[in-house]
């Protein structure tokens, strides 16, 4: 039996639902890799009951489930400890994680040094007529699509969060959790979290976010940006920026969408004042919809999107905002 | 203080023209520069310095012309640069360079940290930082925003999904660091004149005493089979707010449009 694996990132306490993404992912390949079974590797503290059971029910066959209180907090040395003994002792043919920070920290530390390959934010992942893992990916700010195979085993890749759909839940699905005791010591955990400060000024992260609304230097000064707010608020949506907006200190960096800023993959993402740099574009352009509104016809912003209003932003923000509340309000 | 801050050189992308044609990227042309997002981390090295005194050594893989990204790294304040060059390093995926690296960053022990850009913007990957670290052996903060150094310790906060955490990690230690971090200077003059009379080392596989088999395209478990070109223009609809007629028709067009993707 072939073993595909995938990563469930617990933030928090809680598995969080990038975890259901990777399912989806999983079980297509299960699909197409004959005699395989999807597991999921949990590590984490006194995870709920229900977060395990919810991981059986989108499609996992297997939990391979650490829990051990030097584990409550992701810290990328223990974890990465836990996770190639896990590997070393059940050897999975394919290995996926989230390409968040967490994904992002642990399967580069951990692909070195069980020495196998690992591929970054893969956009797609297929199976190749042998057997093989197939890892398709961007590169060079999105303007490449790269196409990579791995000689070693496991097979690890880390997929971009929104990419796909999270698998749907299955009452009727059954799997087993498989409890492994893996003991650490004190010197296994030399990193020490202090503190950890959320950001209360959004309700959703950028990342995790189905809508984006992003502002960029047509917004005009600082003082008008609140018009991003006011727009994301009805949608429910997180509040990005271009660096141009960040570098003038308008908004703050954690904002900041782009090649020097994070990569967002929303379900729609409307910007609002943006021209639409390259280096923009490398954050935003595998969004599922784009939606722009920009003063100047030939913004580059346009030709990546699916509806483009040229126009003044002060005018049309207005409008919709209106009209987004009065179908709240109906509601 | 000895720092070592590992640097790329990578093609210049942002002044990119597209194709309108084929809505993809044009290449001809392109020149090569250092990592934009590498200035960050020598910035950081370079403040370190002037606080607390040390040198900071930066190295590089690439053939030989990646020196002058080293030697931007000089003239922005780096002291000493290492270029790995040889036929053995082509062509290596993210495991073979963190390997060779790692073997570069022994010889030059000892260190007290090592600071790496988050990510390269050609390979894109972000891999090549931890995994330094794991072969070094060094505690790891990546994403790093902030790091204050107090008695043997980096306090390093970190930008994560949901806001900042902070770490608390023994000297020597590894840190990736993001733009937050710090606005990096332009090179002097003077340090300009350090990039030219410097002697950049060049050290081969067999000066770092690698083991070949785990370099360049031969030691990499990673290849590349297939690149493509996406399509990154979209066929979208434009409309254009003249009077209150079109600015209604435009608001209709985006409601209509969020209704279908279900965002709202």
């Amino acid at each position: 039996m072939k073993e595909i694996w995938i990563y469930s990132e617990v933030r928090e306490g809680r598995v969080n639902e990038v975890t259901y993404e990777l399912l989806t992912r999983a079980l297509d390949l299960k699909q197409k890799l004959t005699d395989s079974a999807v597991c999921a590797v949990l590590m984490g503290y006194d995870i709920p009951e229900s977060d395990r059971q919810e991981i059986i029910k989108r499609g996992a066959d297997r939990i391979y489930y650490v829990n051990n209180s030097l584990l409550k907090d992701f810290l990328v040395e223990p974890y990465s400890k836990v996770l190639m003994k896990l590997v070393q002792r059940y050897n999975p043919e394919i290995f996926i994680a989230p390409a968040t920070t967490q994904g992002r920290t642990l399967m580069p530390y951990t692909a070195v040094k069980l020495q196998t390959g690992l591929t970054a934010d893969c956009t797609n992942l297929d199976i190749d007529e042998v057997g093989n893992l197939l890892q398709t990916r961007p590169a060079i700010g999105g303007n490449i699509m790269a196409t990579i195979k791995t000689s070693t085993r496991p097979q690890m890749a880390t997929v971009r969060p929104h990419s796909t759909r999270p698998a749907p839940i299955d009452e009727s699905r059954s799997g087993e959790v498989i409890n492994v005791d893996i003991s650490l010591a004190k010197e296994d955990i030399p990193v020490k979290k202090l503190d950890y400060i959320k950001d209360e000024t959004q309700e959703v992260t950028i990342q995790d976010a189905d809508i984006v609304v992003s502002g960029g230097r047509g917004i005009g000064k600082a003082d008008n940006f609140k018009i991003v707010y006011r727009l994301a608020e009805p949608l429910g949506g997180a509040v990005g920026a271009s660096r141009d907006v960040v570098d003038r200190g308008w908004i703050s960096y954690p904002h900041q969408v782009g090649l020097s800023g994070k990569t967002v993959n929303p379900k729609v993402y409307i910007a609002l004042g943006i021209s639409g740099s390259i280096q923009h574009l490398a954050g935003m352009q595998t969004s599922q919809t784009i939606i722009s509104v920009n003063k100047d016809p030939d913004a580059q912003i346009f030709r990546v999107s699916d509806l483009g209003i040229v126009g003044d932003l002060h005018e049309v923000v207005p409008v919709l905002i209106k009209r987004l509340e009065a179908m709240k309000s109906e509601v | 203080m000895r720092i070592i801050i590992p640097i790329k050189q990578v093609p210049e992308t942002s002044n990119v023209k597209m194709d309108p044609e084929k809505g993809t990227m044009v290449r001809e042309g392109v020149e090569s520069i250092i990592n934009p997002l590498d200035l960050y981390s020598i910035e950081v090295g370079i403040r370190l310095k002037e606080e607390y005194g040390g040198e900071i050594i930066v190295v590089s893989m690439g053939p030989p012309k990646a020196q002058d990204a080293l030697k931007e790294a000089i003239a922005m304040g780096c002291d000493d640069a290492v270029l790995l060059t040889d036929r053995f390093f082509a062509g290596a995926d993210t495991f073979a360079t963190s390997y060779a690296l790692s073997k570069a960053i022994e010889k030059l022990k000892p260190i007290d940290l090592v600071i790496c850009g988050e990510r390269a913007t050609d390979g894109d990957t972000a891999q090549v930082g931890p995994g330094l670290a794991a072969l070094l052996g060094l505690p790891l903060s990546t994403f790093t925003s902030k790091i204050v150094l107090e008695d043997g310790h980096v306090k390093a906060t970190r930008l994560i999904e949901g806001g900042y955490e902070v770490l608390e990690l023994p000297m020597p230690a590894l840190i990736t660091v993001v733009k937050e971090i710090s606005d990096p200077r332009l090179p002097t003059l003077r340090g300009k004149q350090n990039a030219k009379k410097l002697d950049i080392k060049k050290w081969s596989a067999q000066d770092i005493e690698a083991d070949t088999t785990k370099l360049g395209l031969k030691g990499s478990p990673t290849r590349v089979v297939k690149t493509f070109n996406p399509k990154v223009a979209r066929e979208g609809k434009i409309i254009e707010v003249k009077d209150e007629k079109t600015l209604s028709l435009a608001v209709d067009e985006i409601i209509d449009l969020l209704k279908e993707k279900a965002a709202i």
